[in-house]
């Protein structure tokens, strides 16, 4: 099936990938003009008196908090304003408990689960079926659950976000297709902020990429019609996460 | 010499300034975007020095293009992604729909991708036979509705929710109530069994990163995470601009980007591709495919000046706050990439002789060059092509030579001020008739008459008080 030319490494060639390089770097034998490079150093400049390290941009985007409580509230604060559903539980088995009211609740009848240990902790206590998503699973099965239960590889504070990968989380389709997408994460998964997400992504799979990852950052939205908000366009219409904090104080 | 584009975009720059009442919705539907950008821009850090750092990453990445390429090819090559070089439209269409007859596909599924409309990918699969399905709610309405988007980011934003559901009247049968959320949710519906079904999916790239060779993909709706999932080829068009050196370039660039197109700190999915499913996935395409488009950007890049947009990561947000954008329209533009930042490449990515007067749709009021996120000089750019344009109009050096000529001759200056007022009176009963010159003018506009006595002859009267 791939044997066709279309398949061809072309590390090396000729053609138009040589085309497309020589026009590229004859292009830039010209030097940029002055006009428009003053741009650049004043990018440079205004950059330098604002951030202590020429690479961080950690200092450039919305503020958080150093505490554990200060990133929890202004991860409640973001999943507020983006209708995104917020829970937090001492244990496995409160938050079993938690997820199992949301299932009575909605009426669930089948939610689809990947192979996860904090999850095999929690799915067998929910009130309804359970569809074990692996290798060759029934994509039509999948379609027709209810929810799609999910861990992640973190949480981001600053954006009120889910960041999970192919690996992590059950492959590409288990938190997108289902109506509601639950996230279970333990408060030592919630980072501060956007570049923390990217450093710990680089240093978890830098060696080994998954094929896929993703940034979630509250349940699927279009304003196409009108520019009216609304949800669960193609993707969740809900987005639940349940963050277990062992040490929480009451 | 006026051009059939050029007649074009009068004739519907005309029809669109004309219609107030679908202006008057544009500026609605645009009235909220910019309270919510505020509102994000202002829980920034620094937002000033956001930008200008965002703006230092994209100059970084144009700098050293040949290199970033070659890096960001190599890593995709490593892990099985098949990588096309298309110098032009036709070389793109022709890999993908290879790719389609090698794979025996019946229905492709499209998430939206700009790049895709540059090159008329969809004219080339349906006329090859394929069905072809947009799957972003805008790019959806506008392809049933047989039209080109009208802004590169809300495709669908000059339809109003009466004209959307008779659309889908026509498409899908009796679609209800015209509320945007049983509109949105009939496509929901018809959408579902296409991504399981489509053989292929096509979608764009934000952001290509040349460090750990991945795909960026910003959107919402989930339709291109879907889109990405579910058939078993995934292939990524991709205008070679799109590199971004480092991985952790992103975390400024997906904010700055979801910021300044829709005014959301971040988009709904910021997701990122890095090949076929591999080994121990247990779901994701069997095959990838990345096509790097040229079409006429190493042309833009060749310019010392001009290289500067291609920094553009396609936000939207100079449409937004554009006075031409909302008076004129973005079908009028008759082009992909409307708006200022369309007026500036699009002269070059076609050619300045058909489409230089789009340079020229423009007040100059520079609110392009302040709005855009990564600080492109869009007006500079703009009064630039014009001042190239400008260099071959006949007609316009005989005005300005005529107005130096009278300019360096103040007794005839003198002589010619006092005519005009006379003239202008005697010539009053011919005015909006075929003899008088200025009729084109007076359809629109009133000609101001001239002032009963010149400054010269007032400043010498009051010096004698």
């Amino acid at each position: 099936m791939s044997d066709s030319h279309a398949a061809q490494d072309t590390r090396g060639g000729t053609g138009e990938r040589a085309a497309i390089l020589a026009r590229v770097r004859e292009a830039l034998t010209v030097p940029t003009s002055i006009h428009v490079q003053r741009d650049r150093h004043l990018a440079y400049a205004e950059h330098a008196n604002h951030a202590e390290e020429s690479d961080a941009v950690g200092g450039l985007l919305p503020p958080v908090g150093a505490s554990l409580q200060s990133r929890i509230d202004r991860f409640q604060e973001r999943s507020e304003s983006l209708r995104s559903n917020f829970l937090t539980a001492e244990c496995t088995s409160t938050a079993a408990g938690v997820l199992g009211r949301i299932a009575t609740d909605s009426g669930w009848k089948r939610v689809a689960v990947h192979n996860a240990p904090l999850l095999d902790q929690i799915a067998p206590h929910l009130p309804c079926d359970r569809l074990q998503i692996g290798e060759n699973y029934d994509r039509e099965a999948l379609e027709q659950c209810d929810a799609g239960i999910t861990v992640c590889d973190a949480l981001i504070a600053q954006t009120g976000s889910v960041l999970l990968t192919a690996t992590s989380a059950g492959g590409r389709a288990l938190s997108v297709l289902p109506p509601h997408h639950v996230v279970i994460a333990t408060a030592a998964q919630l980072l501060p902020d956007l570049p923390s997400a990217f450093a710990l992504l680089a240093s978890t799979y830098g060696k080994s990429w998954p094929s896929f990852a993703t940034i979630i950052t509250g349940p699927s939205r279009t304003g196409d019609i009108e520019r009216i908000l609304v949800l669960g366009a193609h993707g969740p219409k809900q987005l639940t996460v349940i963050l277990i904090n062992q040490n929480q104080e009451q | 010499m006026k051009t059939i584009a050029l007649q074009q975009f009068r004739h519907d720059a005309d029809i669109a300034a004309a219609d107030g009442d679908r202006r008057a919705f544009i500026r609605t539907a645009l009235g909220g975007y910019y309270g919510v950008r505020g509102a994000t821009m202002a829980s920034y850090a620094n937002y000033p020095a956001a930008r200008a750092k965002a703006a230092a990453i994209k100059w970084d990445a144009l700098e050293n293009l040949g290199e970033h390429l070659e890096a960001f090819e190599s890593k995709l090559l490593d892990r099985g992604v098949k990588v096309h070089w298309a110098t032009d439209a036709a070389s793109a269409r022709g890999y993908v729909l290879d790719i389609l007859h090698r794979r025996e596909a019946k229905l492709v599924i499209k998430s939206k991708t700009m790049t895709s409309e540059e090159i008329h990918l969809n004219d080339a699969m349906e006329q090859a036979g394929y069905d072809v399905v947009e799957s972003d709610l805008g790019e959806l309405i506008v392809q049933l509705n047989k039209q080109a988007p009208y802004h590169f980011v809300f495709p669908c934003m000059h339809l109003k929710r009466g004209e959307i559901k008779s659309i889908f009247d026509k498409a899908y049968g009796e679609s209800g109530s015209d509320d945007p959320e049983n509109l949105t949710m009939i496509a929901r519906r018809v959408l579902r069994q296409q991504y399981l079904r489509a053989d292929v999916g096509i979608s764009g790239a934000n952001f290509g990163v040349a460090e750990t060779g991945t795909i960026s993909i910003t959107e919402n709706e989930g339709n291109s995470r879907l889109t990405c999932a579910m058939p078993r080829v995934h292939v990524v068009l991709m205008g070679i601009e799109k590199i971004v050196p480092r991985l952790a370039d992103l975390a400024l660039l997906q904010p700055m980007l979801g910021t300044a197109g829709t005014g959301q700190l971040m988009t709904c999915y910021n997701s990122l591709y890095l090949g076929p499913k591999r080994g121990g996935e247990i779901d994701g395409p069997e095959e990838m495919h990345v096509v790097l488009l040229d079409n006429g950007r190493t042309r833009i890049l060749a310019d010392s000046e001009l290289r500067d947009a291609l920094r553009c990561i396609r936000c939207g947000a100079c449409l937004n706050v554009c006075p031409i954008f909302k008076n004129v329209g973005g079908h009028t533009y008759g082009v992909t990439y409307q708006g200022p930042i369309g007026a500036v490449i699009e002269p070059h990515l076609r050619t300045v002789q058909e489409f230089g007067h789009l340079s020229a749709a423009s007040s100059l009021c520079g609110a392009c060059t302040e709005t855009c996120p990564v600080k492109i000089d869009i007006h500079h750019h703009l009064l630039r092509n014009r001042k190239k344009a400008a260099k071959s109009k006949r007609g316009e050096r005989a005005i300005f030579g005529a107005f130096t000529f009278l300019m360096r001759r103040p007794a005839l200056l003198r002589w010619v001020g006092r005519a005009a007022g006379v003239i202008d009176r005697l010539a009053r009963p011919l005015q909006g008739s075929a003899l008088d010159p200025f009729k084109a003018w007076r359809q629109s506009r009133t000609l101001p008459s001239p002032a009963p006595s010149s400054f010269r002859d007032y400043w010498k009267s009051r010096g004698r008080r």
